[in-house]
């Protein structure tokens, strides 16, 4: 992999920018590979990342059947942050959060992480209790955190109406400093440039359609493209994880619903942290090229269109109107919808299925692209060791008989 | 937005007047002591959630309060069939 | 020639202005003059401004290309302050008195550009700021200061917003010909039909084409059209309205704008005197919610530009742009027009700057022999006509100062010769047309690629709509207006009324051109395709060659990213931005999918386009919002003593929806002081309580028993009449999801009780069960919240008060126990009152018909008056409660709690006929975890700590992370009565812990400690809620 600097920009500025490499080949199926890792998104190439980096297993396809990156990885709000209650989620996020750190660095590729901070509102007495809550529980567990007053709140975000008069009035809000957003295409594109530095195979516009099972383990996955065979399938599909499970005759404790989002034109820098609301529920940021980035709720129920809704989004901008006053006279310019697959306890699914070399990464929800680098690494380690990364085991899929669910719903604030 | 055809309202409604409440036909365990942690789990928690065809359960909460089965598209979002609780053409 | 002194390049006729009606403007500052009828945009090409913003990566000076919603440039701020609106099109911005504009000429890196700019390629942000950490950060600051357009209000929107839900038999988006010929024949069959247009005017292409219809003006014809559907009844005509969504079941909303041709602010609605109406806000915006049942998309097409060099100078055009300030605004922007064109169409721009008596440099056709009507009429009117040629540069600084042009390959692709330089201050271009097939996508049809129209076309429809007229890909006027009759006849008998057949006559098109006239319109031969004019240096060495021109991507930046491997169009989008601006690429996009098809070697149907997304263009987020801001937001709800409670002074405290006193503290007392003599009142004397918000559901049937037995843990088969029993209701994986206390009214009616916030909540769970599961039972719910008011009278002396005012009931111990309820009346109305106790005192809550709340409440605090009865709030109920360790569902319970967690194991009733809902996760492996959190009391060692709500617990001091979390603390509180504070806390297996020191560390450093007590603090036997 030839190198990014600015010396090596200055470089191909004299000649013109003819010269750049590519930043990934399109090779031509092989027939098999030690790991097939089914989803082109930032979770399936970070994990063929960390498997060849990591582990030296380079025998790795990432099958897509669309473009790089053109899931949830391209159609998320972008927002990080580690802040969650329960021990087991926020040991994961946290380990992700750290991962986000040196992302540009380690992938040479800048993603522009931008630890700006992260604000949770609370508008009501037992939010505020909440929020005391995570807050607490996240410095035991190393995790930056700090309660702020809603005048403390104003301070940072000048346009919030923090007037006690409104409807639900600002009280208070959590901070994670260390919290802020990604740029979202540029995570899909840097793990992809990199992972196929190291030799691992990136098939796009091949889709899956059948996964080959003889006795009882999988083998292989039937494509567009002919049979590819695998020592190991490793499904990282987000929404369309039910589809994939269906094929190996499984069932997942996960229902896919489009969750909505949408951009204002871009506006000269008007907010600099990342705002979230649950009880007037929104979360927005502003976007470098200016844009508000907001995201909404998820439709009420299951579906798989990538479309904008109008009422969800009707509901998210009566929510940024009466939090940002100011933005009323403001215009929405692109609304869409991303496919999320959602478990019982907003907690994902990290490891192993019923069937045999069958390994599932889904239920991320709401939380999928924050986590990227922290889900690559801990699934590339169970996918290399055949055994759950310590950070995984509590998600497996045994708790959803065992009982033991992580519930994330109730006390974490929103969960995006 | 959907607009749904409510079966006792007999019109069509707006998808903002109803309630979403899931797959439909799942009926509750007659035993459930009798069922072992694993038949349990996946009564509670494990879901068809099919890229296609699906039955569901909605609720006209803004109307009638009544509940019925929708067979929709959750691709196309299209409603082939509304049907009364307790059948299942 | 006469111009007007203030406005240079106005024609001295001509134009739908009116020149009697001047209105004076701002732009940045400087003072100018337009007409009534000007755009922003006509106005200031009348002025003379060339240069209207600048580029948003390369800070190059920009000037107006088009005439609509395709504008990439002309983005103005319209205002100051908190009304004013950034990022307008001023090509859609009408005109008023007194409008004051500002362009974002700030924007850019214009301090970098000139000798850095070959330092920006697309997507150079990804390849450096990386080390060392933090440079980003550094950056990205600059980065965004750069970046971004208008700067938004800085205050709340002095204006309001409307929404209409419409229903309609057809909708047709888009009023130019074919759109007015479809509502025509839809309206005339009958159909109730919603026909809406962005701009001002009906008539689209109509308002400004020189051809005769009828032997009349265009124009006369479309208002002719515009007449006559206005006078149907069942046609609305919606002007300044754009169709931006299209969604699911034929779904579509549409945005109009009421007063933004009027001023900055909606002008009040005048009050009447007369009727004492006061002055009303006028809505500003309106939103229409329709649902259509069919749909006619007739919304056009947008002219491409041609890529050529520095193609982004200011006086660079679209040739139908030109046309529409010339014809439609009286405006001739310039003196020597270059046409370059690959169309016969775009012919009319040189012909209408002849008309306008300028002078024509040249028409540059790439086509090798153009011949068409319009050709010749060109020739004929002494315009040179260069074939087989391309524009390959502009020349200028500020402004076009002339053209470079040069022969071309038969495909357009390669030069065939030299260049030579042409005069001239303005250059039209035509790259052909771009159907508007937004609304058709958006509606799920895919779009196909055309090589004969060199355009993306509608693809098959997937909801019930059709695309007519330019939409689909129809030029010809006479083929419009015949689809578009056609459309409407069509849609009109599959939505309601109607054979099908246009009843419709054609009207008779004729033209006249300066040498020849034609009883049709002139036939146009064939265009030919040309997206990126050729130039002596290869792309990623010449000049500047702009595709997406708000966004600054250049033709180089797409090849660059096709070497690079983003060869989906939707990775060339992302890196380069192509398409992300206001203008959603409505110039760029297909000049950019093009550009990549070459350099990947495809065909442009293969690369495909981008998907389209809602809205057609930018939308108001207060429109989107409506009036459901403030205290519309949310409604509130109070109870029927909220009056009272506000006299009070009661500090408010939002539960659910509700509005609930806090506390009502006294001039001059803290809330700590409020609520210690709210809680001693109950404890000594008497407190009463507005419970009124407290779920209630009135259940009825012969099986309303066996219902309640399967609903609650515990059990309800016999529970006696008029007596209570507290209730668990669980999920079915077994956690807590609410409580309250059922009382059995008659044989077969049951009240419960649910908790405030989980009221809607619990309904609607009852009726999911009784309805799917359990048909068979006969048992009907109905909630009865609203219908009540509810006072608590809580305290020693609860009897004595409501002895005075209550008749019919025996109210002594032995007639009416704990946990019971009887009918009588209180102060003279028919109450229901129920003897049970959340603080844990005798209790009487007295619940009454809400219309007679107040009475009943103010009979009481007469009553007791002479006990000194005291109002207590939520907070006092909350401390009452947590003194006697009772635990609220939501506050003590986060959605993971089981019921022996609570210690609540007592309420479940195991072994029950049927069970009950949740049961059986109750033996689940994880629920039977000795180390699960189990609820205690927490007693911190200095009495006067109140340990926080929501403070975790430690074993020990030790906070280094991972520190060992042993639980939360849920309730903290100050107990007047203990003079002690005291908590409810969870701790993992609590029970077994009693007597422990546990530490809860404080984000300053601080801990406090406790001993973990059993969680009932006060009066353990219970022996007060009995007397």
């Amino acid at each position: 992999m030839r190198k990014y600097s600015l010396l090596t920009l200055f470089k191909h500025a004299r000649e013109h920018h003819e010269r750049w490499p590519r930043m990934w080949r399109s090779p031509a199926p092989k027939a098999a590979y030690e790991v097939v890792i089914v989803g082109g998104g930032g979770h399936g190439l970070a994990t063929a990342y960390y498997l060849a980096k990591r582990h030296g297993v380079t025998s790795v396809a990432v099958v897509e059947k669309g473009w790089l990156g053109g899931g949830n990885t391209g159609r998320n709000t972008t927002i990080v942050r580690s802040n969650y209650l329960r021990d087991d989620a926020a040991h994961l996020y946290e380990f992700a959060l750290k991962l986000w750190e040196n992302l540009s660095r380690e992938l040479n590729f800048n993603v522009m992480f931008s630890p700006r901070g992260v604000l949770s509102l609370g508008h009501s007495l037992q939010e505020m209790r909440d929020i005391e809550r995570r807050v607490h529980a996240n410095r035991l567990n190393g995790i930056d955190g700090e309660m702020l007053t809603a005048r403390e709140v104003q301070a940072k975000v000048p346009l919030l109406n923090c007037s006690p008069e409104a409807r639900y009035p600002v009280l208070g809000a959590s901070w994670q400093p260390r919290g802020g957003v990604a740029r979202h295409d540029a995570v899909a594109w840097g793990y992809a440039r990199a992972a196929d530095a190291l030799g691992v195979d990136l098939l796009q516009h091949t889709e899956v359609r059948g996964i080959r099972i003889e006795n009882g383990a999988a083998v292989g996955v039937e494509t567009n493209r002919g049979f590819i065979g695998a020592g190991k399938v490793a499904c990282a599909v987000a929404g369309h994880s039910g589809v994939l499970a269906a094929m190996a005759g499984l069932r997942l404790p996960i229902e896919s619903r489009p969750l909505q989002a949408l951009v204002s034109e871009p506006l000269k820098p008007c907010l600099d942290t990342v705002v979230m609301s649950n009880a007037v529920h929104c979360y927005i940021s502003q976007s470098d090229k200016g844009d508000l980035v907001i995201g909404a709720g998820a439709d009420s129920y299951n579906g798989y269109g990538q479309r904008g809704s109008l009422p969800v989004v009707e509901h998210a901008l009566q929510a940024v109107c009466e939090l940002f006053p100011a933005f009323s006279r403001v215009r929405m310019n692109r609304q869409w919808g991303g496919i999320v697959d959602v478990c019982p306890d907003a907690c994902p699914i990290i490891g192993k299925t019923p069937v045999d070399g069958l390994y599932f990464n889904c239920g991320w929800g709401t939380g999928g692209f924050k986590a990227t680098p922290g889900s690559g690494a801990v699934f590339a380690d169970t996918l290399a060791h055949d055994r759950p990364h310590p950070l995984a085991a509590p998600f497996s899929l045994n708790r959803f008989h065992s009982g033991a669910l992580i519930d994330e719903h109730g006390a974490a604030g929103v969960a995006h | 937005m959907l607009q749904i055809h409510c079966p006792y309202c007999q019109g069509l409604r707006s998808e903002e007047e109803f309630a979403y409440g899931g797959e439909a036909h799942i009926r509750r365990p007659a035993d459930p002591g009798a069922l072992t942690d694993q038949a349990w789990g996946e009564y509670l928690h494990f879901r068809k959630n099919p890229r296609g065809l699906h039955r569901e359960l909605w609720q006209h909460a803004a109307g009638c309060r009544r509940y019925f089965n929708v067979l929709r598209d959750t691709v196309s979002y299209e409603i082939l069939k509304v049907y009364p609780i307790g059948e299942k053409p | 020639m006469a111009v007007s002194p203030s406005q240079p390049w106005r024609l001295a006729v001509g134009g739908r202005i009116d020149r009697t009606k001047p209105l004076r403007f701002t732009f940045d500052g400087r003072s100018l003059q337009g007409f009534a009828g000007d755009t922003l945009a006509s106005a200031l090409l009348a002025n003379g401004v060339d240069v209207v913003g600048r580029s948003f990566k390369y800070g190059r000076p920009r000037g107006i290309v088009g005439q609509g919603a395709e504008e990439p440039n002309a983005i103005v701020r319209l205002g100051t302050g908190a009304a004013s609106v950034p990022n307008l099109r001023a090509t859609q911005v009408q005109l008023y008195e007194g409008l004051a504009a500002h362009s974002n000429a700030k924007g850019g890196f214009k301090r970098y550009a000139g000798a850095a700019a070959g330092l920006l390629p697309a997507g150079f942000y990804y390849k450096t700021f990386m080390a060392p950490k933090g440079l980003w950060m550094f950056w990205e600051r600059r980065l965004r200061h750069a970046a971004g357009f208008g700067e938004a209000p800085d205050g709340p929107d002095p204006d309001c917003y409307d929404k209409l839900n419409q229903h309609c038999d057809v909708l047709v988006a888009g009023g130019g010909p074919a759109g007015l010929a479809a509502a025509l024949t839809a309206g005339r069959a009958g159909a109730r039909v919603i026909l809406a247009d962005e701009r001002a005017e009906f008539g689209g292409s109509l308002l400004a084409s020189k051809l005769r219809l009828n032997g009349g003006a265009a124009a006369d014809w479309a208002a002719q059209a515009v007449a006559e559907l206005g006078a149907l009844g069942e046609v609305t005509l919606l002007r300044r309205s754009t169709v931006f969504g299209y969604y699911d079941h034929n779904f579509l909303t549409i945005l109009e704008r009421r007063t933004d041709h009027l001023g900055l602010v909606a002008a009040p609605q005048e009050g009447d005197p007369a009727t004492g109406a006061a002055p009303m806000k006028k809505a500003r915006q309106r939103l229409h919610r329709v649902r259509a049942k069919q749909v006619v998309l007739a919304t056009g097409a947008l002219e491409r530009p041609l890529v050529f060099a520095n193609n982004d100078l200011p006086g660079v055009m679209l040739a139908s742009a030109l046309s529409t300030y010339v014809n439609g605004y009286g405006v001739a922007p310039g003196r020597r027009l270059l046409l370059c064109t690959a169309n016969d169409h775009a012919y009319h721009a040189a012909l209408d700057w002849r008309r306008a008596g300028r002078e024509v440099a040249a028409v540059v056709d790439v086509r090798p022999n153009p011949q068409g009507a319009l050709v010749k009429e060109a020739l004929a009117s002494g315009i040179e006509v260069i074939g087989g040629h391309g524009l390959i540069e502009a020349l200028g600084g500020r402004r076009v100062q002339g053209a470079l042009i040069a022969p071309l390959d038969a495909a357009g692709l390669r030069l065939a010769g030299p260049g030579q330089r042409m005069d001239c201050d303005l250059i039209a271009c035509s790259g052909g047309w771009s159907p508007a097939i937004h609304l058709s996508s958006q509606a799920g049809a895919k779009p196909h690629w055309s090589p004969d129209a060199s355009a993306f076309l509608p693809g098959t429809p997937r909801q019930a709509n059709r695309s007519v007229g330019a939409a689909a890909g129809t030029w010809a006027l006479a083929d419009c207006l015949r689809d578009g009759a056609q459309a409407g006849a069509e849609a009109a008998a599959l939505a309601c009324c109607g054979d099908g057949l246009p009843p419709f006559q054609e009207p008779r098109i004729a033209w006249r051109g300066t040498a020849s006239a034609l009883a049709n319109e002139p036939p146009e031969e064939p265009q030919q395709a040309l997206f990126l004019a050729p130039h002596p240096k290869p792309v990623s060495r010449a000049p500047k060659q702009f595709v997406d021109l708000q966004l600054d991507v250049t033709a180089a930046d797409i090849e660059l990213a096709a070497r690079e491997g983003y060869e989906s169009v939707e990775h060339v989008k992302r890196y380069t931005a192509l398409g992300f601006g206001t203008d959603q690429g409505k110039l760029g996009n297909v000049n950019g999918v093009a550009i990549l098809a070459r350099a990947l070697g495809q065909d442009i149907g293969a690369t495909g386009t981008t998907v389209f997304r809602p809205p057609y263009t930018p939308v108001t987020f207060g429109a989107i919002a409506g009036r459901e801001q403030g205290e519309l937001l949310d409604p509130e709800r109070r109870t029927a003593m909220h009056g009272w409670h506000e006299a009070q002074g009661a500090a408010w405290e939002n539960v659910g929806r509700w509005k609930r006193p806090w506390h009502y503290p006294k001039p001059g007392e803290t809330m700590r002081q409020a609520v210690d003599r709210e809680c001693l009142a109950v404890r000594n004397g008497v407190g009463i309580l507005d419970a009124s918000t407290l779920g209630k559901i009135d259940i009825q049937g012969p099986d309303a028993a066996v219902f309640l037995d399967r609903i609650y843990t515990g059990g309800f088969l016999k529970l006696g009449l008029g007596r209570c029993r507290y209730g668990l209701m669980l999920k079915e994986n077994g956690t807590i999801f609410d409580d309250g206390v059922t009382a059995r009214l008659a044989e077969r009616r049951y009240l419960l009780h649910t908790t405030t916030g989980n009221a809607e909540a619990v309904f609607a769970w009852l009726e999911l069960w009784r309805q799917t599961e359990w048909p068979e039972l006969q048992v009907y719910c109905t909630s009865v919240t609203d219908h009540w008011a509810t006072a608590a009278l809580a305290g020693p002396r609860a009897r004595a008060v409501l002895q005075k005012v209550c008749r019919g009931i025996d109210l002594s111990a032995t007639a009416f126990p704990f946990m019971a309820v009887r009918c009588g009346q209180v102060a003279g109305v028919p109450a229901r009152v129920l003897r049970i106790s959340f603080s844990g005192e005798l209790s009487f809550e007295v619940n009454v018909p809400a219309h007679q709340g107040q009475r009943v409440w103010d009979a009481l605090l007469e009553a007791g008056a002479e006990c000194g009865i005291t109002p207590y709030g939520t907070e006092a109920m909350h401390v009452l409660r947590a003194e006697k360790g009772f635990i609220i569902v939501g506050q003590d319970t986060d959605g993971s709690m089981t019921p022996d967690d609570m210690g609540l194991g007592w309420a479940v009733r195991p072994n029950k006929v049927f069970g009950f809902l949740g049961d059986r996760s109750l033996s689940l492996a994880d629920h039977q975890r000795e180390d699960r959190l189990q609820l205690v009391g927490l007693k911190p060692l200095d009495a006067r700590s109140v340990i926080p709500e929501g403070a975790q617990i430690l074993s020990t001091t030790d906070v280094r992370p991972p520190a060992a979390m042993q639980g939360h603390v849920t309730s903290s509180y100050f107990s007047a009565v203990l003079n002690r504070s005291i908590a409810l806390a969870m701790l993992k297996g609590g029970r077994r812990r009693m007597g422990e020191t546990v530490h809860c560390p404080l984000t300053g450093g601080q801990f406090i400690a406790a001993q973990v007590v059993n969680p009932v603090f006060y009066d353990p036997d219970g022996e007060r809620q009995r007397a």
